[in-house]
């Protein structure tokens, strides 16, 4: 018998082959179901808000604005997530700031797509041609209203494409977070090869079940796309 | 005199555009612009609309309004002035993500926050009276060129304007899709609005306009009627400009 954090699991050394693979099945979708989804998740949709914020406060004619938004994105962008992940779970503490695995890697990973998905956001709103602002400015709107009704819906449907790349290498990033205790699919499946030391056959289970959620992303990415289509010419 | 304009200047960098232009906008008249490339026509009529903003000049509306672009002017000075005129752009500017209908009732539904089902009754009769009756539905790349551009004059009719722009309206059309736009526009003057058109159409500008400006080098060399201005122009300037577009070699 071997314990894994509340469940039990009956997954013992002297497993193989195709038991191994069944037994180890359930355990390591239940980390993916219980983290790496939910991590995934939170982390983009917290990341999406502080994108938007920042590649706003980067169109800013005011430097004040701009140099914090300037500085955060080359920071992350400077720095291996891996390390962004260490400095809020094994560095802060230090500080005495103690935050759970878990929350940590919500931080790290938010922190993380907000600077990517903020540059991907901004190309967009600046691949809108300046006649469409200014068509918005002749029928009476206010910048903010431009920004918001006219700019925003077609640099979303710019944006799609690459902020759905972002997603699926966050889906897969997360098997960082194995690396701050955080018990997510990948976590599992080192816990599961610790013990059996089927190394092959447990990495190779772990990456389908990655391709498996990956692929079916991409088939939602499709629709999206299909569904933004629908007032472009193709 | 709906708008009279004194000494309105107006330079990119080292660039003067405008320089010390005087002009009078009547009330339901319309004014038709004219002259070679670079003289200054569109910066002119968005100074009109303050998408760019004069560096000197004074304007005084009818309606008291008076505008001193000597020193800067306040956000909502320039809003006001915005809100006074519609435009319509040389390549329409539609917005791709909205049907014809919707380009039409944004202005109203969304800045003046008219009662939706009276916009969009009007939108409706806008978008028949310039014969889109049975386009209303359709997004901007389901048009032709000559149907979008109608589709802009709708949106910018929309937010009842006391004031129409329009910069070359037919200039990215194709020659056969010209007469349907110029069509509408002429029916506007029919109606009494006030309208500015830059336009290198000679034969639409004397059929529409009351009076008729030709500029050169950022200034208003000539203006009056058209039948002055077009048929017998004074300037040298105007005279070899109206050769050239006449006969093209
Ligand atoms: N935003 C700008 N920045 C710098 N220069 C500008 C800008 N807008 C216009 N100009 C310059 O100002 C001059 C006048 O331009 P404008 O567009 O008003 O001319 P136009 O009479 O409308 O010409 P066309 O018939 O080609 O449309 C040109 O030399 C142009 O290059
Ligand atoms: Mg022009």
């Amino acid at each position: 018998m071997f314990h894994l954090n509340d469940m039990l699991f009956t997954i013992t050394a002297d497993q193989g082959g195709w038991e191994l693979f069944k037994n180890s099945l359930l355990p390591m979708i239940t980390g993916g179901i219980k983290y790496t989804i939910p991590l995934t998740l939170i982390s983009f949709a917290a990341g999406l808000i502080l994108a938007l914020i920042t590649a706003i406060m980067r169109l800013s004619k005011s430097a004040i604005v701009r140099t914090p938004a300037v500085v955060y994105v080359s920071a992350i962008r400077g720095t291996p997530l891996l390390v962004q992940l260490f400095i809020v779970f094994y560095g802060l503490p230090s500080m005495n700031i103690t935050i759970d695995p878990f929350p940590s890697a919500i931080i790290a990973f938010s922190l993380n797509v907000g600077a990517y998905a903020s540059e991907i956001i901004r190309a967009s709103i600046l691949s809108i041609s300046k006649g469409q602002w200014e068509a918005a400015y002749t029928i009476g709107m206010t910048q903010n209203t431009a920004l918001k009704r006219i700019i925003l819906p077609q640099a979303t449907r710019v944006s799609i494409p690459p902020l759905s790349n972002t997603f699926i290498s966050l889906v897969k990033d997360t098997s960082l977070a194995s690396l701050i205790l955080v018990t997510e699919l990948f976590r599992r499946a080192q816990e599961i090869a610790a013990v059996t030391y089927d190394f092959m056959l447990i990495y190779i289970e772990a990456a389908i079940l990655y391709w498996i959620i990956c692929f079916l992303l991409s088939i939602v990415q499709q629709a999206i796309e299909k569904r933004l289509e629908r007032y472009t010419a193709t | 005199m709906f708008l009279t304009i004194n000494g309105l200047a107006k330079a990119f960098g080292d660039l003067e555009v405008l320089k010390d232009i005087d002009l009078e906008i009547e009330k339901g008249k319309v004014l038709s612009i004219m002259g070679p490339s670079g003289s200054g026509k569109t910066t002119l009529l968005r100074c009109l609309n303050a998408l760019e903003l004069p560096d000197n000049g004074v304007f005084s509306f009818e309606d008291g309004l008076t505008l001193n672009f000597d020193k800067k002017i306040s956000k909502q000075d320039a809003l006001r002035l915005r809100r006074k005129s519609g435009m319509v752009f040389q390549s329409y500017n539609l917005f791709p993500h909205k049907t014809a209908l919707e380009n039409v009732t944004e202005g109203p539904i969304i800045v003046q926050k008219r009662n939706k089902t009276e916009v969009r009754e009007l939108a409706e009769s806008l978008l028949e009276k310039v014969g889109l009756k049975d386009k209303i539905n359709l997004y901007p790349h389901q048009l032709s060129g000559g149907q979008q551009q109608r589709v802009g004059i709708a949106r910018a009719l929309a937010i009842e304007p006391e004031l129409m722009l329009f910069d070359e309206p037919t200039s990215a059309l194709d020659p056969e899709l010209i007469g349907e736009v110029l069509t509408v526009i002429k029916d506007l003057a029919r109606e009494n609005w006030t309208m500015v058109i830059v336009t290198h159409e000679v034969q639409f500008a004397e059929q529409v306009s009351d009076k008729v400006l030709f500029m050169d080098n950022g200034y208003i060399v000539e203006q009056g009627p058209p039948e002055e201005v077009l048929k017998d122009p004074k300037e040298k300037r105007t005279q070899q400009f109206l050769q050239r577009i006449l006969n093209p070699s």
